[in-house]
């Protein structure tokens, strides 16, 4: 049995504390140390479970926000962000991402339309400061401010089925009011004025909630929501279902499936982007892109034979010629089968197309399929 | 969890169970405890030659693969195909749940093993 370890100055939320009393198995992500996941439930499988049958709850603070206010905030943000914001109506938000002036991308964000030219990104966690910076240096020549409030926050995700039946006990907003991808602010666990937002990161239903950072505050919070979660089970969740959940639900992960060297089209993520809206960074390259064809698209795998196509891993064609690789492979703890994420060429993203990837000395068969890998059945 | 005071183990959290001039071989509760779920199980083919502390395979659970360490060398007389399909066996009963079989090649292999009571106070110190 090989084994790991990792030590170092890693950054914490205000709620390191609370997941090392309950046990939490924690890695370094990203810089940060985290919990991967709670041994105590029952672990990873039991918490991707309990997400998509139940409720469950994430510490997700250590992810970004950058708050852009100004009369020329809307401006700044349709600069630097390639969806179309002015779209976004008061209390809705968007996926989008920020792009380089070579039409890769600085990073993916849920752009929050807070108030008439007051935007909140959310962005990743392993890359704040780079894109408070891009933020920061990019919005300069427009009327408006950028701040990094990201530390003012513990934000809280609560996903699944039960997830608007536990927050609901906790606030007198009505939830079922709040549609998919919108936001309200209310009085969450006493406090005032709390963002409740109907996004997340597991393809289930589900909010998040932004409370204050102190850890008093924070603890209590979290407190709250498993007493409430209590009758339908909920579960404390790390990154490690986190994983599991987003890629069952195709979606990107920086650094994996978008990063600084992969475009928007190869990504899939053309519907994000609104060619036709004012200009934007990374808009002139991305029609040259268009125009010289793909090399290599974002396809679907689930493998055939047995083992477990991993992120890295190469892939090769029929003929044995080495075509492209994984950026996000697991076994997938509620489809019961192993699926991957993979760049490959065109000419092999057909679904139902074969291809065979090296897991360690074996070559293991996939398959190409339908993405999302899950989707979660429609509310009747 | 108790260690079973007739296995002997290795640093890297296999076990051997030895009978006469063959031993099953499977990793510890520690183990699969850190391990998590286990879902995927790769072993060797019977009639393999593996070496002492070198890999003979792997265990996977969802977030991570990990090598498999020959406690002694040998040869592979059998494989537990019932891994294949239900790798949980692991999680459920590590000190049960053998993965292979070895003729040994030199019983005096074991002698650089830890006993349970070695193995034991190894683990609590790794805490």
């Amino acid at each position: 049995m090989s084994s790991s370890t990792t030590t170092g100055a890693l950054r914490k939320t205000a709620l390191n504390e609370l997941h090392r009393r309950l046990g939490a198995k924690m890695v370094d992500f990203g810089g940060w140390d985290m919990p991967v996941e709670y041994p105590a439930g029952g672990g990873l499988m039991k918490e991707h479970l309990g997400v998509r049958t139940g409720v469950g709850i994430f510490d997700v603070s250590h992810m970004g926000d950058i708050h852009i206010r100004g009369p020329q905030a809307l401006d700044a943000v349709q600069w630097i962000s390639m969806n179309d914001a002015s779209r976004l109506q008061e209390g809705q938000a968007h996926y989008s991402a920020l792009l380089y002036p070579e039409g890769t991308f600085v990073d993916d964000v849920i752009v929050h339309k807070m108030g008439p030219n007051d935007y909140l990104l959310v962005i990743n966690a392993g890359t704040r400061e780079k894109d408070y910076e891009w933020v920061r240096k990019n919005v300069s020549r427009f009327r408006c401010h950028a701040d990094d409030v990201g530390n003012y926050y513990t934000q809280i995700a609560i996903q699944g089925p039960k997830a608007e039946a536990t927050l609901q006990k906790l606030t007198e907003v009505d939830l079922s009011q709040i549609k998919n991808y919108w936001f309200k602010h209310g009085t969450v666990c006493g406090l005032p004025n709390t963002l409740i937002a109907r996004t997340g990161y597991t393809a289930e239903d589900g909010f998040e909630i932004y409370v204050p950072s102190d850890v008093p505050t924070s603890e209590r919070v979290w407190t709250e929501v498993m007493a409430a979660g209590k009758e339908f089970g909920v579960l404390p969740c790390g990154l490690g279902a986190r994983n599991t959940l987003r890629l069952e639900g195709k979606m990107a992960l920086y650094g994996h499936e978008i990063s600084d060297t992969i475009n928007v089209w190869e990504a899939a993520l053309d519907r994000f982007c609104k060619m036709e809206k004012t200009d934007f960074i990374g808009r002139a390259a991305l029609d040259k892109a268009k125009a010289a064809g793909l090399s290599r698209v974002l396809a679907g795998l689930e493998a055939v034979d047995r083992g477990i196509p991993r992120d890295g891993y190469k892939v090769f064609d029929r003929a044995g010629s080495e075509v492209g690789y994984i950026t996000s492979g697991s076994y997938a703890p509620f489809l019961k089968k192993s699926i991957a994420l993979a760049y490959v060429p065109p000419s092999e993203s057909e679904i139902d197309n074969e291809v065979f990837v090296q897991v360690r000395s074996e070559k293991v068969k996939c398959k190409v399929v339908p993405t999302p890998f899950y989707k979660r059945p429609k509310k009747t | 969890m108790a260690y079973p005071k007739e296995y002997k183990y290795t640093k890297e959290h296999e076990w051997i169970q030895v009978q006469g001039s063959t031993g099953a071989v499977g990793i510890t509760d520690h183990a699969q405890e850190s391990l998590g779920d286990i879902v995927f199980v790769e072993l060797p083919k019977v009639g393999a030659e593996v070496q002492a502390g070198k890999s003979f395979g792997t265990v996977e659970s969802v977030k991570a693969v990990s090598e498999l360490y020959a406690p002694v060398s040998g040869k592979v007389t059998a494989i537990n195909e019932e891994l294949n399909q239900s790798p949980e066996t692991v999680n459920k009963d590590a000190h049960k749940a053998w993965m292979i079989k070895l003729a040994l090649n030199n019983p005096k292999d074991l002698d650089a093993l830890l006993s349970a009571e070695q193995y034991e106070a190894y683990i609590a110190e790794e805490k």
